[in-house]
C-alpha cells in the first residue's frame, strides 16, 4: 500500500503544469529525433541536457526521461517507413515492419509498434514499481558467464532468423562478430584487425555504419534493381476508421509478441551492460520460435513488429533500474542521465530511494504519464509518417540515400565511415543476390563487443575451463538452451540431406 | 548465377583467410594468467567463416542452392546500368562532400537523381535541391549542433553567412 501511495504522489507531481509541459515537449522532441536515421535517444538527451539546468532537478529528469521514451517510440518510424533502423534497438522492427509497409500496410505496422511500445512500457513500469530493489539484486548476481550465456542465447535466435541456408547464416553471424572486433583489443589495448593497414579501422566499425550500409544503401539498390525502377506504388491511407481497424488487428495478431517482448525485454534491460538491443532481438527470436506461423516472420508478421517494439520500450525502463538503485547505467542514454543526476547533486544508489523519495517517485510517476503521452502523440503523428510513404519512389529513394549519408556522418563524424558504409551497401547488394542473410551480421556487430569480453573474463575466472558456462546455476540452463537452439537447425538440415540421399535408392 | 555463387564463396573464403592471418598479429591461444589472447576471438570466428564457405561450396557442387541451379546472369544490362547510375551517383555524392561540403553535395546529388534519373521537372528538381540542404543545415547545425563537413575553403563565405543566421 505504501508503494501505491508513493506512486500516487509521484504521479501528482508529474502532472503539475511545468512537469506535464516538460513531458509533452520531451516526448514530441524524442519522437522526431528517434525517427531520424542515425539519431537516437542518446543524441536527444545529450544535446538537451544543458537546457535542464534552467528547471528544478525533478522537472529536468522527467524531461530527459520523456525524450528517452519518445525516441524509443520514434525508432520504429524510420525502420517501418524508410527501412533504415535509426538505432540498434529498432533493427528487429525492420524485419517485419518494412515488408508490411511495402504491402501498403504501414499504418498497421505503425499502430502495432505504438501499441506494443505502450504495453511494453506499462508492464515495465509496473514491474519497476513493485520489484525495483529485488530486481536490482538479481541483476547484480549476473557475472560474465551469465552475460555471455545470454549473448549465446541471442546468437542462437539469429540462426533461426537466417532462413534455410545454414552455412550462409553462420558466415553472416561470424562476419558481424569479426567486424565488431576491429579496432582495439578491449582487454590488452593493442590494435587489432587494422585491415589493409588503414588507420581508419583503429576506431572500430560502428553498428550504424553496417546497418545504414546494408539497409539504407544495399536494400535500396536491391529494390531499384529488382523492381526495374517501377516500385509498386502503395498508396496507404489513414482514416479514423482504418486506424480503429488496425488497432483491432494489432491487438488480435500481435498480443503474443507484445507479451513476450514486454517481459523478456524488461529482464534483459535490467542487466547492466545488456540494454534494449539484445532484449528486442531476443524477443523477436523467441516470438518466432513460439509462433504458430513462423514462416510469416520476415514477410510482414504483426507479431514480428510487436515483439521487438514492446521489448525495446520495456528494456529502456528496465535499464533505468540499475541506474537508480545501483548507480550502474544500463545503456549510453542512462549513462548521460546518471551524469545529469550527479550534476544536480543527487547520488544514485540504494540510498536514493530513502533520501530522495520525492525525486524517485516523481520520476517513476512520470514514466506512466510519459508512456500515455507518447502513445497519444505517436498515434496523432502516424498520418504524417504515412504521408511520407505516398511520395513517388523517384523522390523517396534519393531522400533515403541523403538521410543515410547525413545520418551516418552525424553518428560517427568520420568520412572514412561514410566510405565504409557505401562499400558495405554495394557488398550487401551482391551478397543478397546469393541469398546471404544480412540481418544476423548487423545484430552480431552490436552484441560482439559485449560477448567477447564476457567470454574472456569467464575463461579467465575458470582458468580456461569452458565448464564454467554449464556449472553455474543461472548460466548453465541458459547455455544449454542456447546450444540446443543452435544445433537444432543443423540436425534438421542433416536429416533432410540424409532423407534426400536415400530417395534415389528407394 | 551458378558461377557467381562459387566466385562469391571463393572471395569470402579468401577474406576469411586474410582475417585469420591478420588475427595472428595478437596471440590466438590461451595465455596463463591473462586468459585467451587478443587474436583468439576473431581468429576462430574467421576460421568458422572459412568453414562456412567450404560448406557453401559443397552445397553448390551438389546443386542444393537456388543460385547453383540457375543459368541466369548475376546482373543483366538493366542491373549493371542501375548499379552504374545509382551506385555511381552515391559514390559521386560522397566524393563531392570533401570538395563542395555535405550540403553542396546533397544539392548536386538530389538534382542529379530527381532530374536525370527520376525525370522530374526542372523546376521541381531545382527547388528540392535547394530547399533540402538548407533545411538540413538548420536541423543539423542549428538544432542538433552537429557540424557537417564544409568542403574546401572556397565554400567559407556561404557558411559564414549561414552561421551568422544561427549564432
Amino acid at each position: 500500500m505504501e508503494v501505491l501511495s508513493l506512486l500516487g504522489d509521484g504521479m501528482l507531481l508529474s502532472l503539475q503544469p511545468l512537469n506535464l509541459t516538460m513531458i509533452l515537449i520531451g516526448v514530441t522532441v524524442g519522437l522526431f529525433i528517434g525517427a531520424m536515421p542515425g539519431l537516437g535517444s542518446v543524441n536527444g538527451v545529450a544535446i538537451l541536457l544543458p537546457i535542464t539546468f534552467l528547471v528544478p532537478p525533478n522537472s529536468a529528469i522527467i524531461f530527459l526521461a520523456a525524450i528517452y521514451y519518445g525516441a524509443m517510440y520514434g525508432g520504429a518510424v524510420s525502420s517501418i517507413t524508410l527501412g533504415i533502423p535509426g538505432a540498434s534497438t529498432a533493427v528487429a522492427t525492420t524485419f517485419d515492419g518494412r515488408p508490411l509497409a511495402r504491402q501498403g500496410r504501414a499504418s498497421l505496422a505503425l499502430v502495432t509498434a505504438a501499441l506494443a511500445s505502450f504495453v511494453g512500457g506499462t508492464v515495465a513500469n509496473v514491474l519497476f514499481t513493485l520489484f525495483a530493489p529485488l530486481l536490482a539484486s538479481v541483476a547484480l548476481s549476473f557475472g560474465p558467464p551469465e552475460v555471455f550465456a545470454l549473448m549465446l542465447l541471442a546468437f542462437a535466435t539469429f540462426v533461426g532468423l537466417g532462413g534455410d541456408d545454414i552455412p550462409k547464416t553462420i558466415f553472416s553471424i561470424c562476419f558481424g562478430l569479426v567486424l565488431g572486433a576491429v579496432g582495439f583489443d578491449q582487454i590488452s589495448g593493442a590494435p587489432r584487425l587494422v585491415l589493409f593497414e588503414y588507420n581508419g579501422f583503429l576506431q572500430g566499425i560502428g553498428f550504424l555504419v553496417l546497418a545504414i550500409g546494408v539497409y539504407g544503401i544495399g536494400e535500396m539498390l536491391w529494390t531499384i534493381e529488382q523492381t526495374r525502377g517501377d516500385v509498386t506504388a502503395t498508396t496507404p491511407k489513414m482514416t479514423i476508421k482504418g486506424m480503429a481497424a488496425d488497432t483491432k488487428e494489432a491487438a488480435k495478431k500481435g498480443w503474443k509478441g507484445t507479451a513476450i517482448g514486454s517481459f523478456l525485454g524488461f529482464f534483459v534491460g535490467v542487466l547492466p551492460a545488456a540494454g534494449a538491443t539484445p532484449g528486442s532481438l531476443m524477443s523477436y527470436g523467441v516470438a518466432k520460435m513460439v509462433s504458430r506461423n513462423p514462416d510469416e516472420f520476415g514477410k510482414g508478421s504483426v507479431d514480428g513488429v510487436a515483439a521487438p517494439e514492446a521489448a525495446n520500450n520495456s528494456a529502456s525502463t528496465g535499464s533505468m533500474l540499475p541506474m537508480l538503485t545501483l548507480g550502474i547505467p544500463g545503456s549510453p542514454t542512462t549513462a548521460i542521465l546518471l551524469g545529469g543526476m550527479v550534476i544536480w547533486g543527487l547520488v544514485p544508489g540504494p540510498r536514493l530511494f530513502v533520501d530522495e523519495q520525492e525525486f524517485v517517485w516523481g520520476l517513476i510517476g512520470s514514466f506512466y504519464i510519459s508512456n500515455v503521452a507518447a502513445l497519444l502523440i505517436n498515434l496523432a503523428f502516424i498520418p504524417v509518417f504515412i504521408w511520407m510513404l505516398r511520395m513517388p519512389f523517384t523522390i523517396l529513394a534519393p531522400v533515403i540515400f541523403v538521410l543515410s549519408i547525413t545520418g551516418g556522418y552525424a553518428a560517427t563524424r568520420d568520412m572514412f565511415d561514410i566510405w565504409l558504409m557505401v562499400g558495405f551497401g554495394i557488398g550487401a547488394f551482391f551478397l543478397r543476390k546469393f541469398d546471404y542473410p544480412l540481418a544476423p551480421a548487423v545484430l552480431a556487430i552490436v552484441l560482439g563487443p559485449i560477448a567477447e569480453p564476457t567470454l574472456r573474463q569467464s575463461l579467465l575466472l575458470s582458468s580456461g575451463d569452458p565448464a564454467i558456462f554449464f556449472t553455474r546455476p543461472v548460466a548453465g540452463p541458459i547455455t544449454v538452451i542456447a546450444l540446443i537452439l543452435i544445433f537444432l537447425p543443423l540436425f534438421k538440415a542433416l536429416r533432410r540431406m540424409r532423407a534426400k540421399a536415400k530417395e534415389p535408392a528407394s | 548465377m551458378r558461377v557467381g555463387e562459387i566466385f562469391t564463396a571463393g572471395i569470402l573464403a579468401l577474406l576469411s583467410i586474410y582475417l585469420m592471418w591478420k588475427s595472428t598479429e595478437l596471440p590466438i591461444g590461451y595465455i596463463s594468467g591473462t586468459g585467451p589472447g587478443g587474436g583468439a576471438w576473431p581468429f576462430w570466428l574467421a576460421a568458422i567463416m572459412l568453414g562456412s564457405c567450404c560448406w557453401t561450396a559443397v552445397n553448390w557442387w551438389r546443386g542444393q542452392t537456388p543460385a547453383s541451379q540457375s543459368d541466369e546472369p548475376v546482373l543483366d544490362s538493366y542491373g549493371w546500368r542501375t548499379l552504374f547510375f545509382v551506385g555511381g551517383g552515391i559514390i559521386g555524392f560522397v566524393t563531392l562532400i570533401s570538395i563542395i561540403s555535405m550540403y553542396g553535395a546533397i544539392a548536386v546529388f538530389l538534382f542529379y537523381y530527381l532530374w536525370f534519373l527520376g525525370r522530374h521537372s526542372l523546376w521541381f528538381s531545382m527547388t528540392m535541391s535547394l530547399v533540402a540542404p538548407v533545411a538540413l543545415f538548420f536541423f543539423f547545425e542549428g538544432a542538433m549542433r552537429i557540424t557537417m563537413p564544409s568542403g574546401m575553403p572556397f565554400t567559407d563565405p556561404v557558411f559564414n553567412f549561414l552561421y551568422d543566421i544561427i549564432y
